[in-house]
């Protein structure tokens, strides 16, 4: 086990190096230049000279990403180009704010997706396998960023009440500040629960048609012990595999609903990033999000070899 | 239940005589006869496919006005006889604007699908015919690919692209294809293991023929499948993006750009603004995942088949 766990983590190294240098290269793409930006119309050829030097964007890019590297080893991830605060130290105070939001969403999807899914699979091609289906397909389609705008807008309409717009701190007010979480987290959490759903759903009819659960139906066994004891915990390991696919795939929404529901997160904090070609914070919040998903599917594979201890490693 | 197995590639069965080409249509009219009594929901889900791609194409016969017309005195008026989904801030005609946006959809949804699809087989193929080491080198790249979020990877490429059509069809097709390959891969693999691939070898065929001749024709089951269900991915992604302000460009009607920007303010006064293009993105996309679905379920042996339940 332990040999396996630092395998994987060898290999991690060289894929977060690769994607240290995607990360680095891809804001530097853009185009717009932030230096322009920054000055607007009031720049003169000397004046973009001298701010380009004092930000060190004049030397060759290799250079540049380095240096960068170094830092990053250190624990430096710069400064944000137009507030000139760390990028580490804006990076911790809102990655907090996303974690709650992602682990929150997964949380609802794996409670709602797991149980109906195996409810599916139990009544096969019945009314209700169709209408659990058809529900998670719809799940998979309706666009989150739609659903957040409606629960936003029609009740504001309705009745007057909107969800909480200003970000309580949990030190202010514990309740309050959980509750503002709640919303964004279950719209969140919809595709990830469909999508769950029908894996849960599909590796479950696949253990059920094997021998072994035959067997356990001929000794007389009642439905909820085939199903439950004998048939689940097999079919919930492509699930555990399939959780890291959706952190990835959490954190890339939490870019779209923190914008919506006003969390001060790492995904708008990107989104605004990106809109002020603000380097040093995009590449921080890029980096972090690939090293939260590197780990995160480390983790997964270790898991993943707890549960099947067919699993060399 | 007594089904009649589809057959998994249309150019399959090559013995039929070009003579005898009306009876292929009656053939083909009943496998969708077969498929809709078998599979009713992908069958609806084939029925919104159909309708989203004659709206697309039929785009200014169906909308009452241009997408970008403004209409005098017609700012946010309720939905109604004149205005079936009202009118925006603007005084656009909503439901001229959903039915423009469907064409949007469509060419973003085609043009990055193909793309990605072409590159998954490319990729996908070769590396599961070929093996070895390029196999390696080629799927570790391909993880590197899927461990980046899909939103902030094409977030950050729109940014460095710029917004637009073609950009948009680039992103999503170069990222979709990631995925698509790994499959592919796959049915390439245990397509492999047919002995008329080895008896083709053992005749001579080079490696092209026999990617091309006997490997692809038996994924293509496999291709069919991820376009379908990709298609409706690749609308979601447009939208998301649109909505975001890295898509499509304004004034062009993006159902996704269409709940965004300086509209979203004025949503307050009229609903039907918001109501109806997210409507359109789910309903389109719930038609392509419902008939990928289906499709899935036919072309794929190894899901068919009875529950698991010993008979009572």
């Amino acid at each position: 086990m332990k040999r396996y766990v630092l395998r994987r983590l060898l290999v991690a190294i060289p894929s977060l190096l690769i994607a240290s240098l995607i990360v680095f290269s891809l804001p530097r793409l853009l185009p717009g230049d932030v230096v322009q930006l920054m000055l607007e119309e009031k720049a003169y050829g000397k004046d973009l000279e001298d701010l380009r030097a004092k930000l060190g964007l004049n030397r060759p890019m290799y250079i540049q990403y380095v240096e960068w590297l170094g830092q990053v080893l250190r624990g430096d991830l710069g400064e944000s180009l137009w507030t000139r605060r760390p990028v580490l130290e804006e990076l911790t105070a809102r990655l907090p704010v996303s974690l709650e939001l992602g682990v929150l969403a997964l949380a609802f999807a794996v409670v709602i997706a797991v149980p109906i899914g195996v409810l599916a699979a139990i009544r096969q091609d019945t009314v209700a396998d169709y209408a659990m289906r058809s529900m998670a397909i719809l799940g998979l389609s309706v666009p989150g960023f739609w659903i957040a705008t409606l629960c936003v807008l029609l009740p504001a309409i309705w009745w007057g009440w909107s969800p909480p717009i200003q970000f309580t701190a949990f030190s202010v007010d514990p309740w309050a500040h959980i509750a503002q979480f709640l919303l964004p987290a279950f719209i969140l959490g919809i595709a990830s629960a469909a999508a769950i759903m029908r894996l849960t759903r599909g590796t479950l009819l696949e253990v059920l048609r094997q021998d072994y659960v035959r067997t356990a139906w001929a000794k007389g066994m009642r439905e909820r012990v085939v199903v439950l004891k004998h048939s689940l915990k097999n079919a919930l390991i492509p699930v555990v595999t399939v959780l890291g696919i959706q952190v990835a795939q959490i954190l890339g929404g939490t870019v779209i609903f923190e914008s919506i529901f006003g969390l001060p997160g790492m995904g708008r904090f990107l989104f605004d990033a990106i809109n002020q070609r603000d380097y040093p914070v995009i590449q921080g919040v890029n980096l972090l999000i690939v090293s939260v998903v590197v780990v995160m599917n480390l983790l997964v594979d270790a898991f993943y070899a707890f549960l099947d201890p067919r699993i060399r490693y | 239940m007594q089904s009649q197995p589809v057959e998994a590639a249309p150019w399959g069965d090559q013995t039929i005589k070009r003579s005898e080409a009306p009876s292929r249509v009656a053939v083909g009219l009943g496998r969708v006869w077969q498929f809709t009594r078998r599979k009713p929901l992908g069958a609806l889900g084939g029925l919104i496919v159909l309708g989203l791609l004659t709206m697309a194409i039929f785009a200014p016969w169906i909308a009452p006005y241009k997408y970008d017309q403004t209409i005098p005195g017609a700012r946010m008026k309720a939905p109604g006889a004149q205005f079936w989904m009202g009118t925006d801030n603007l005084g656009r005609d909503v439901f001229s604007r959903v039915v423009y946006g469907a064409s949007v959809s469509v060419t973003v949804g085609f043009g990055a699908v193909l793309l990605a699809n072409v590159l998954a087989a490319l990729v996908g193929v070769t590396s599961g015919y070929f093996g070895g080491a390029y196999d390696i080198c080629v799927q570790r790249v391909v993880d590197a690919w899927q461990s980046f979020p899909f939103l902030v990877v094409i977030l950050s490429m729109m940014a460095v692209l710029g917004p637009g059509l073609l950009n948009l069809i680039l992103a999503l097709g170069v990222l979709g294809a990631a995925a698509g390959s790994r499959v592919i891969r796959g049915a390439t693999i245990s397509a492999m293991q047919n002995t008329y691939v080895e008896a083709a070898r053992a005749l001579g065929a080079g490696h092209l023929r026999i990617m091309l001749r006997y490997l692809l024709p038996n994924v293509a089951a496999t291709i069919i499948i991820l376009a379908t269900i990709g298609l409706g991915a690749a609308i979601l992604a447009e939208s998301a993006l649109s909505f975001l302000g890295f898509g499509v460009p304004p004034p062009y009607p993006s159902w996704g750009a269409m709940l965004s920007g300086s509209g979203r303010s004025f949503m307050y006064r009229a609903p039907w603004m918001a109501i109806w293009p997210g409507a359109a993105i789910s309903l389109a996309v719930f038609g392509f995942n419902m008939l990928g679905d289906a499709l899935r379920d036919v072309l794929d042996p190894r899901l068919r088949g009875g529950g698991g339940r010993p008979a009572a």
